[in-house]
C-alpha cells in the first residue's frame, strides 16, 4: 500500500477490513440491515415462544424451556418458577430487541444510512468514522442484552423480566441480580450509538445537500430522518439519565426512585416516557418518509401537499415530546394533569390524518401499479390507520382506565409498530433491494410474502383488541380460561406470519442465485429521487461531481 | 344538538349491546366471557359512562373512519390504476381540501373531547353526595345520577404476589387475599374460575359508595376490576384513591395490571358484593374478632 495511490480517494479495503473498518455509508447501511435481520429473527423467535405458551390456558412451554436452558430439574417447582420468570424475560427482551435492535437499526441505520446521503446528493455521511463506531457499538450492546439472559435477575430466575419499560422498584430491589445491570449497560451503549448516528444525520442533512437542494426541495425521507434525528438527540439523553439513576439506585445506595429515601418510583416513569413517547415516533417517522416515496413512485405522481407533509412530520415530532404522561393515566396523576395529556395527545391525530389523506390524494388521479413495494405501502396505510384510531381511543384517559395494561394496548402498538413500521421496513426492502444489491427479485414471491404476512399479522393482533376490552391484562404467562378462544386465534395467526417470513427469505435467496441484473431505475418515470440516477448497485463513491438540483 | 347526539349515542350503544355477545351470553357477571368482543358487564356508574363513551361514541367513530379510509383506498386502486388511468395528473395542491382534512378531524376530536373530559372527571372525583354523575348519558350531566358519599373505606395493598385488604372503618381489621390453586378450587369453590378465585374476597355492601386507598409494599402493582371501571396503580410509598358504587350483588373479578414479577398473573382481585344486611353482619364479626374466616362463615350462614 503505497501512500502515493491513496491521495485520490479514500482507500478501498477488501475482505473483512472492508466492513470492520468501513467508513462507507452504503457498506455500513448494509451491515445495519443484516444486523437488523439477525436481531429480528431472534426477537421474532422470542415472541413465537410467547404465542406458543399463550395458545392455550395453563403453563405449558416455559418450565420445560427453563429446564433445558438453565438446567432446573424437569417438572420441579424451581423449573415452574424459573419458567414463569422466563416468560417475563422473553417479553422484556422481545420489546427491547424489536425497538433498539430491529426497527431502529433497520430504518435509521440501514435505509437512512444508505439513502439519505444519496437523496441529498452527498458523497457520504458527514462523519464517516463516527458512522463506523455508531454501527460497531450495536453488536456489543446486543450481546450485553443477550448475556443478561444468562445472569441472575430476581432470586431463582435468570435474566431481566421487568418489561422494556424497566419500572422501579421491580428493576431495582425487585431484581437484585446482575442481569438488570447488563440490560441497562446494553441500553446505554445502544443509546450512544443512536445519538452519534443522529448527530451524523443532522450534520449531513444541514451541510452536505447538493447545490440547489434547499430544505423545501429535499426528499421526504431525508426530512423524516432530520426530524427523527432531532427526536433521538433530545430524548435519548433523558433515557440515559434515568437508567443511570437506576444503576446508582441499584449499586451505590442512592434513592432517586425509592420512597424510603425521599425518591419516587413515578419520577422514573416520567423520565422514561419523556424518552419513550418520542421513541415511538422515532420508529414511525422514517416509515412515513419511505411510504411517501413509494406511493409517489408507483402512482407516477409527485407527492400531494409536500409542504403539508413536511410540517406534519415536524408537528408530530414536536407534539410527540409533550404527551408522555398518557402512558401514566393510572399512576395517580391528578385530574388536571390527565386533562392536559388527553388534549395534547388527541392533537397528534390531526397531522397524522394530514399524512394519511395526503398519501391517498397522491394516488388520486395517478396511474398506479401494484408492484411489491406498493403493496406493502398500501398495506402500511391501512394498518397504520387501524392502529391510529385505537390510539385516539387510548388517548382518552376515561377509556384508557379500562384499557390500560390490557391486550388492547398490545394490539394498538403492534398495529402501528409490528404492522406499521415493519410493513414500511419491508416496503423499503422491496423498493430499494434492486438498488442496494443490484439484483431484481421475483415479484410473485414478494407478493406472496405480502399477502401471507398481511393475513397473519391481522390474525395475531386484531383479536387482541377483544381480549383487552374483555379485561385480559398484558404480560401474563397464563390467563383465565375465558380468554382461550381469541388467544388461540392469535397464536394461529403467528404461524401464518411465520410462513410469510419463509417467502421473505426465499425471495432473497432466489434473487441472489438467479442474479438478474437490476436496471438503474426499475420502477419507471415515477421514481425521481437521486438514487435512481445511479447504477444498481451504486459505485463505492457516488457524486464525485455533485449533482445540481434545479 | 346535544340531545340528538345523546340519543344517537344511546341508540348505538343499545345496538352494540345486542349485537356484541358480551352482555347477551354472559354466563357470569364480573368475569370475562370466552369469545367476547367487548367490555365485561358494567355494575357501576363509572363503568356505565366508560362503556357508553367507548361503545356508543368511540367505536362507531373509529369504525366509520377506518371504513372511510379503506373505501378511499379501494376507490383509488380501482379508478386510478395504470389500466383505467394511463395518464397521471400532475396535481400537487388543493388548498381547500387540505384545509378540510385538517379542520374536519379537529371537529371530530372536539366531539370526542366533550364527553371524554366528563367521563374522566367523574372517575377522578370521589362522590360527595351532591355531585351529579354522568352514568350512561355521557352528553348531558342533567340526565345523570347522584352517587352517595363513601360509607366504607378500604386500603388495598399489593404484595408480591397477593393483595391485602384493610377495613379502615372496622378498627383496621385486615386480611390477605391469595389466589386458590386448582386443587383448592375443586375442593372448596368448585364454581369459581381458575386464576380468579381467591381464599378471602374483599367483601363490600351493594348500593354503597366504597372509597379505595391503594398502595403497595414492594414493587408497583395495579388494582383493577373491569366491571367497576376501576384501575389504579399501587405504588410503594404512595396512596392512590379511587372509588366505586356497585349496584348489583355478586362476585366481581379483576387481575393485577402492572407487571410485578414472576407471579404477576397469579394475584387476582375478587370483590364480593353482598346486601347491606349481610355486609353489616360480616363487618361486625370481622371488627369484633379480626378473623376473616369467622366473618366469612357468618356470611355463609346467612345465605
Amino acid at each position: 500500500m503505497a501512500t502515493a495511490t491513496a491521495d485520490h480517494a479514500h482507500d478501498h479495503p477488501t475482505g473483512w477490513k472492508r466492513y470492520v473498518y468501513s467508513t462507507n455509508h452504503k457498506d455500513i447501511g448494509t451491515m445495519y440491515l443484516i444486523f437488523a435481520i439477525i436481531a429480528g429473527i431472534i426477537g421474532g423467535a422470542l415472541s413465537g415462544f410467547m404465542r406458543w405458551e399463550l395458545a392455550e390456558p395453563g403453563i405449558q412451554i416455559f418450565p420445560g424451556l427453563a429446564s433445558m436452558v438453565y438446567g432446573h430439574e424437569w417438572e420441579s417447582a424451581a423449573a415452574l418458577d424459573a419458567g414463569k420468570h422466563m416468560f417475563n424475560v422473553f417479553t422484556t427482551a422481545h420489546g427491547l430487541i424489536m425497538v433498539f435492535f430491529v426497527v431502529m437499526p433497520g430504518l435509521i441505520g440501514g435505509y437512512a444510512n444508505w439513502f439519505v446521503p444519496i437523496m441529498v446528493g452527498a458523497p457520504d455521511m458527514a462523519f464517516p468514522r463516527m458512522n463506523n463506531i455508531s454501527f460497531w457499538l450495536l453488536p456489543p450492546a446486543f450481546l450485553l442484552l443477550l448475556l443478561s439472559m444468562f445472569f441472575e435477575g430476581p432470586p431463582g430466575g435468570m435474566g431481566t423480566g421487568g418489561g422494556w419499560t424497566v419500572y422501579p422498584p421491580l428493576s431495582t430491589t425487585g431484581q437484585p441480580g446482575p442481569a438488570m445491570d447488563f440490560a441497562i449497560l446494553s441500553l446505554h451503549v445502544a443509546g450512544v450509538s443512536s445519538i452519534l448516528g443522529a448527530i451524523n444525520f443532522i450534520t449531513t442533512i444541514f451541510n452536505m445537500r447538493a447545490p440547489g437542494m434547499t430544505l423545501h426541495k429535499m426528499p421526504l425521507f431525508a426530512w423524516s430522518m432530520l426530524v427523527t434525528a432531532f427526536l433521538l438527540l433530545l430524548s435519548l439523553p433523558v433515557l440515559a439519565g434515568a437508567i443511570t439513576m437506576l444503576l446508582t439506585d441499584r449499586n451505590f445506595g442512592t434513592t432517586f426512585f425509592t420512597p424510603d429515601g425521599g425518591g419516587d418510583p413515578i419520577l422514573f416513569q416520567h423520565l422514561f416516557w419523556f424518552f419513550g413517547h418520542p421513541e415511538v415516533y422515532i420508529m414511525i417517522l422514517p416509515a412515513f418518509g419511505i411510504v411517501s416515496h413509494i406511493v409517489s413512485t408507483f402512482s407516477k405522481k409527485p407527492i400531494f401537499g409536500y409542504l403539508g407533509m413536511v410540517y406534519a412530520m415536524v408537528a408530530i415530532g414536536f407534539v410527540g415530546f409533550i404527551v408522555w404522561a398518557h402512558h401514566m393515566y393510572t399512576t395517580g396523576i391528578s385530574l388536571d394533569t390527565q386533562r392536559y395529556f388527553v388534549f395534547a395527545t388527541m392533537v397528534i391525530a390531526v397531522p397524522t390524518g394530514v399524512k394519511i389523506f395526503s398519501w391517498i390524494a397522491t394516488m388520486w388521479g395517478g396511474s398506479m401499479s401494484f408492484r411489491p413495494p406498493m403493496q406493502w405501502a398500501i398495506g402500511f396505510i391501512f394498518l397504520f390507520t387501524v392502529g391510529g384510531v385505537t390510539g385516539v381511543v387510548l388517548a382518552n384517559a376515561g377509556a384508557d382506565r379500562s384499557l390500560h395494561d390490557t391486550y388492547y394496548v398490545v394490539a394498538h402498538f403492534h398495529y402501528v409498530l409490528s404492522l406499521g413500521a415493519v410493513f414500511a421496513i419491508f416496503a423499503a426492502w422491496y423498493y430499494w433491494y434492486p438498488k442496494m444489491f443490484g439484483y431484481m427479485y421475483n415479484e410473485t414471491l414478494a407478493t406472496l410474502h405480502f399477502w401471507v404476512m398481511f393475513v397473519g399479522v391481522n390474525l395475531i393482533f386484531f383479536p387482541q383488541h377483544f381480549l383487552g376490552l374483555n379485561g385480559m391484562p398484558r404480560r401474563y404467562v397464563d390467563y383465565p380460561d375465558a380468554f382461550a378462544f381469541w388467544n388461540m386465534v392469535s397464536s394461529v395467526g403467528y404461524l401464518i406470519m411465520a410462513l410469510g417470513l419463509v417467502f421473505f427469505f426465499w425471495t432473497i435467496i432466489e434473487s441472489l442465485m438467479k442474479k438478474r441484473q437490476a436496471e438503474d431505475n426499475p420502477w419507471g418515470e415515477g421514481a425521481n429521487t437521486l438514487e435512481w440516477t445511479l447504477p444498481s448497485p451504486p459505485p463505492f463513491h457516488q457524486f464525485e461531481t455533485l449533482p445540481k438540483i434545479k | 344538538m346535544n340531545s340528538t347526539i345523546a340519543r344517537l349515542a344511546k341508540f348505538v350503544s343499545i345496538f352494540l349491546a345486542v349485537v356484541l355477545p358480551t352482555a347477551a351470553f354472559a354466563q357470569g357477571v364480573g368475569q370475562p366471557v370466552d369469545g367476547a368482543l367487548g367490555f365485561q358487564e358494567s355494575v357501576t356508574p363509572i363503568m356505565d359512562s366508560t362503556k357508553a363513551f367507548h361503545d356508543g361514541l368511540l367505536v362507531p367513530l373509529i369504525t366509520i373512519i377506518v371504513i372511510f379510509v379503506t373505501a378511499l383506498l379501494i376507490w383509488v386502486m380501482v379508478r386510478y390504476n395504470a389500466k383505467s388511468n394511463p395518464e397521471p395528473s400532475r396535481t400537487t395542491h388543493n388548498t381547500l381540501i387540505e384545509i378540510v382534512w385538517t379542520v374536519l378531524p379537529i371537529a371530530i376530536l372536539i366531539v370526542i373531547a366533550v364527553p371524554s373530559f366528563g367521563v374522566l372527571a367523574d372517575q377522578m372525583t370521589t362522590p360527595d353526595g351532591e355531585r351529579q354523575y354522568l352514568g350512561s348519558s355521557i352528553f348531558s350531566r342533567a340526565d345523570g345520577e347522584k352517587v352517595p358519599a363513601p360509607e366504607v373505606t378500604i386500603t388495598a395493598t399489593g404484595y408480591q404476589w397477593y393483595w391485602g385488604y384493610e377495613y379502615n372503618d372496622l378498627d383496621g381489621a385486615s386480611f390477605d387475599s391469595i389466589m386458590l390453586s386448582d386443587a383448592d378450587i375443586a375442593a372448596n369453590k368448585p364454581n369459581e374460575p381458575r386464576l380468579l378465585a381467591v381464599d378471602n374476597e374483599m367483601v363490600v355492601p351493594v348500593g354503597t359508595t366504597v372509597r379505595m386507598l391503594i398502595t403497595a409494599a414492594d414493587v408497583i402493582h395495579a388494582f383493577a376490576v373491569p366491571s367497576f371501571g376501576v384501575k389504579t396503580d399501587a405504588v410503594p410509598g404512595r396512596i392512590n384513591e379511587t372509588w366505586f358504587h356497585a349496584r348489583k350483588e355478586g362476585m366481581y373479578y379483576g387481575q393485577c395490571s402492572e407487571l410485578c414479577g414472576k407471579d404477576h398473573a397469579f394475584m387476582p382481585i375478587a370483590v364480593r358484593v353482598v346486601s347491606k344486611e349481610e355486609y353489616a353482619a360480616w363487618a361486625e364479626k370481622l371488627k369484633a374478632e379480626d378473623d376473616v374466616e369467622a366473618a366469612n362463615l357468618t356470611l355463609a350462614s346467612l345465605k
